[in-house]
């Protein structure tokens, strides 16, 4: 809580200037920052501190601050998203860490994920993923059935918005020694294959997005669970699971 | 006659809608995919206008700043969206939710537009739920309810509390699917800098590629802004870093009249501010209020020792406990609409009862409901004689269930645990009832050019119900725009596609460039968050909850200063080519420069207290209602709409007088 004393703190950032250029580690340090400020209100002050000095600042990505829109990433002492459990990067706090303390902050590493600037990464390949079958073929019409007309157990709803739950930030591609994205796609899948209205396009989806997720360069799973602690929204592996299960169906049952 | 045709239909209120749909031109299916739609911003708006015009065959270029239309900042919406579906058979329809609105807006509003609002406020949800929207539901498999601020009804369907997340998905799900089919060109991590006039037609625009810093020339027949809000003019504010007026501003300059500007909503739960470092403000979910109730200590000596960490909140008893909203408006208690929540707690903390350092800060407490639902729950698993701990137990899971990601969050944050100790909240600007004006078609007084959602000003009035910014953001984009744009291009079938080689485009995107290397040229001694910061420390002090005529005074005279200061001394480091967030935020703050003087102008002008703008100089002096606000239907019932003149100081404005023929104009009373 306030009150408690302001820390100085080294930080070691990865810095590159664009996408072809190669980076590297560089050291600052940042002083006064209050306990109670965010981990992206400390890189504020490092960054308004660099530009006093006529020096470029950090970019890194960012923008609701409040732990939904997903564009905040940073990979924290070697942890997605920071020592912390379930939050995001913008939602970390600097009371997690100690007076003194040295901070590594790295971007997102992955082959389907390229850096564009110091800490800001390319995620098109997520919404790549998405265009292929992240959807529901429903056009826009004010004639669609009435919203109660298809009971859906309470259970499969709760099962379905955990699942929809993913702000698609990325952290469990970045924190995945494959560089998997088998829990951000098993998350769509599962909740589209739980609600009755995402029954027509079961099969196709789960094709589609698989072959589009691999196309983009992401590994396999290997089951070792990272994502799942690194999640800040702790999607369950289970969602893997009902992928996995989707998608044996889909290749063994589908009609040509 | 005024300048200003609204374009509202004749008929009775409830056939306005569908008599102007059979009766508006539209365009056959083989011209559609001739007619290019130019779409600013992704969020509930942008989303589903850019997705609904794409499946009815029109070329779509839509653009959002971020890395991903998924990321608008729709997503961070909580609590819910209405609609008069009446599942839960208290007597809702149409009517009652056009009433409500009418009224929470403080008869601020056009009829016509709120009545077609609660029209397709069903279809809404019958469409998401179509798109595999998961909403709560019920045991029996049907969609649940919850009741918001300032009605009567159940009417919010909910996705826990993360509404605006699930339902942009939906509307990024369908942009999905017209994106794969090439129906809608995405352009992630771009910004819109400038309209395109031709003949005074809306032709195209100006955007920055923000990665390679590249400016790029858009044509198209029609322009939607869907861009949102501008609640980031007071630096503070729950908006995403990014949110900005930029889009809006760019064609106000170019000819689009913005209307009541003053109109922003302060919502009263948001977590307080903790010191100077912090970046923004974080909401908490105007449905909490459903279960908590809000207080501060009756007696100063005890908030003094709140304050010094000698005394927990818990330990003070009932009867020296302030319930103020639950005193001051028996009939509403706790759900009262935002406006009157927020200036309640404002007047205890400015009385000297604020619970926390800052002196900003309320009690939100849910002690009785985790009682009351501990109870409840204990019968229904058939616990007859349950013990105080089982109580406890049982509450605090149903309260979990309902608000867990609310206090999960609240507990990052603050570090203190709501379950246990009562939450602290104090208001922060949310929402901006104001904006782009437009007519029933939602076009603005640019030809070709529409706003939608946050962006326009049409469905709130004064005052924002809770739950209906994700109603109106998606009617207008699902269900309005893609019938009256076809009213527009109809008349567009046979104009081809637009070069961008024009002297008009040529003479924008020089603007554009010019403003931009200004800008890098400056080479000040103060950073852009600077100078954004002094004009959130004006906007705060004298145009926000509270105004009066000096301060207003004041600040039009500040934010010129800060301006102009701006304009010579702001230091924006690196240079125009590639990734330059300091460029982007320079732009953004320079646009957000200007807009607080107008926004200043147009509160000095309306004199009178009204939703969420008081006016310290219009209350009511005596009676049942002394002390809350007077609103003045004599001299201020009409639409601000106001012209760019080359100078936000001197803009001109125009009247929109507002006819009530449907709803008796009354006092707003929640006593």
């Amino acid at each position: 809580m306030s009150g408690t004393k302001d820390m100085n703190l080294t930080l070691k950032i990865w810095r590159q200037k664009d996408q072809k250029s190669s980076g590297k580690m560089v050291d600052y340090k940042v002083n006064g920052i209050s306990p109670d400020s965010s981990f992206l209100e400390m890189m504020d002050v490092l960054n308004e501190g660099l530009i006093s000095k006529g020096e470029e600042p950090v970019e890194f990505d960012h923008d609701c601050r409040e732990g939904i829109c997903g564009m905040c990433s940073l990979y924290i002492n070697g942890e997605a998203h920071g020592p912390d459990r379930a939050v995001t990067t913008c939602q970390l706090h600097m009371r997690k860490f100690k007076d003194g303390e040295t901070i590594t902050i790295e971007p997102w590493r992955a082959k389907a994920f390229p850096v564009l600037k110091d800490l800001k990464v390319d995620r098109s390949s997520f919404d790549r993923i998405q265009q292929a079958g992240g959807f529901i073929s429903v056009n826009t019409s004010g004639n669609t059935q009435d919203a109660n007309a298809t009971p859906i157990s309470k259970d499969n709803a709760d099962k379905a918005m955990d699942a929809a739950t993913c702000i698609g930030c990325g952290a469990c591609v970045a924190t995945c020694k494959n560089a998997s994205a088998m829990l951000f796609v098993g998350a769509k899948v599962a909740q589209y294959s739980l609600l009755p209205q995402g029954q027509v396009e079961r099969k196709d989806r789960v094709l589609n997005m698989v072959k589009q997720m691999d196309l983009e360069g992401f590994g396999n799973c290997t089951n070792t669970g990272a994502c799942e602690v690194e999640c800040p929204k702790g999607i369950s592996l289970e969602n893997i699971a009902i992928m996995n299960r989707e998608y044996l169906k889909a290749s063994l049952t589908k009609e040509e | 006659m005024s300048v200003l045709d609204s374009k509202i239909p004749e008929g009775p209120i409830k056939e306005k809608w569908t008599n102007h749909k059979n009766n508006i031109n539209v365009v056959n299916p083989a011209n559609k995919r001739l007619i290019d739609v130019i779409v600013v911003g992704t969020g509930l708006a942008g989303g589903s206008a850019a997705a609904s015009l794409a499946e009815m065959g029109y070329s779509v270029k839509a653009f959002a700043y971020q890395d991903s239309p998924r990321r608008a900042h729709s997503i961070a919406a909580q609590g819910g969206v209405n609609a008069s579906k009446n599942y839960q058979n208290d007597g809702d329809s149409n009517y009652r939710l056009f009433y409500d609105t009418v009224k929470g807006g403080d008869y601020r509003s056009r009829e016509a537009n709120v009545y077609r609002l609660a029209e397709v406020s069903g279809n809404i949800i019958d469409q998401c739920v179509a798109q595999g929207v998961p909403f709560a539901r019920e045991y029996g498999g049907m969609l649940d309810n919850r009741s918001f601020g300032g009605v009567l009804v159940s009417r919010t369907f909910y996705a826990k509390g993360q509404t605006g997340q699930q339902l942009l998905l939906g509307a990024y799900s369908a942009m999905n699917r017209q994106i794969g089919k090439g129906k809608i060109q995405m352009f992630n991590r771009h910004e819109m800098l400038d309209i395109v006039k031709i003949d005074g037609k809306a032709r195209g625009i100006i955007a920055r590629n923000l990665v390679t810093g590249e400016i790029e020339r858009h044509s198209a027949h029609a322009v939607v802004i869907a861009s949102g809000g501008y609640g980031n003019v007071f630096f503070l504010s729950t908006n995403a870093m990014g949110s900005n007026v930029t889009a809006a501003w760019k064609i106000h300059k170019k000819g689009a009249y913005f209307a009541n500007p003053c109109y922003t909503q302060i919502h009263p739960t948001c977590i307080p501010r903790s010191g100077d470092h912090q970046s923004k403000l974080t909401l908490m979910s105007e449905s909490l209020r459903n279960d908590g109730r809000i207080w501060v200590p009756k007696n100063i000596d005890d908030v003094k020792e709140i304050r010094e960490g000698k005394l927990s909140p818990t330990s003070i008893t009932e009867e020296n406990r302030d319930y103020y909203l639950e005193r001051r408006y028996p009939a509403f208690g706790n759900l009262v609409p935002r406006d009157v929540a927020s200036r309640a707690a404002k007047e205890r903390c400015d009385a000297g009862f604020g619970v926390n350092g800052t002196g900003e800060a309320v009690y939100l407490d849910f002690k009785s409901a985790i009682q009351r639902y501990g109870k409840e729950k204990a019968l229904v698993i058939g616990n007859h004689n349950p013990t105080d701990a089982e109580i406890l137990e049982y509450g605090e899971e149903v309260i979990e269930a309902k608000y867990g990601n609310l206090f999960q969050m609240y507990e990052k944050i603050v570090d203190q645990n709501p379950y246990k100790t009562p939450m602290m909240i104090y208001p922060a600007v949310h929402y901006t009832m104001g904006g782009v004006w437009v007519d029933y078609n939602l076009m603005t007084s640019i030809p070709g050019c529409y706003a939608a959602g946050e962006a326009n000003f049409s469905d709130h009035g004064a005052n924002r119900l809770g739950a209906s910014a994700l109603m109106q953001g998606l009617a207008d984009g699902y269900f309005v725009l893609p019938y009256t744009i076809g009213d527009y291009l109809a008349n567009e079938i046979r104009t081809g596609t637009i070069p961008t080689d024009s002297p008009e485009f040529d003479a924008a995107e020089k603007d554009v460039t010019d403003t931009l290397n200004k800008l890098i040229s400056i080479k000040g001694t103060k950073s852009v968050d600077y100078f954004h910061k002094e004009l959130g420390r004006v906007m705060w002090n004298n145009v926000g909850m509270a105004r009066n005529e000096a301060g207003l005074r004041e600040a039009l005279k500040t934010i010129r200063e800060i301006r102009e200061d701006f304009w010579k001394e702001v230091r924006v480091p690196g240079t125009v080519e590639g990734i330059n967030t300091e460029l982007e935020k320079a732009g953004r703050v320079a646009d957000f420069l200007e807009l607080g003087e107008l926004f200043a102008l147009d509160a000095l002008t309306r004199n009178e207290s009204c939703g969420g703008h008081f006016r310290e100089e219009s209350v009511e002096v005596d009676g049942e209602q002394k002390g809350e606000a007077k609103r003045d239907d004599v001299n201020y019932k009409y639409v601000a709409a106001w012209e760019w003149t080359g100078d936000a100081g001197k803009a001109k404005l125009h009247k929109e007088e507002l006819e009530f023929n449907n709803i008796e104009l009354k006092q707003r009373s929640y006593k």
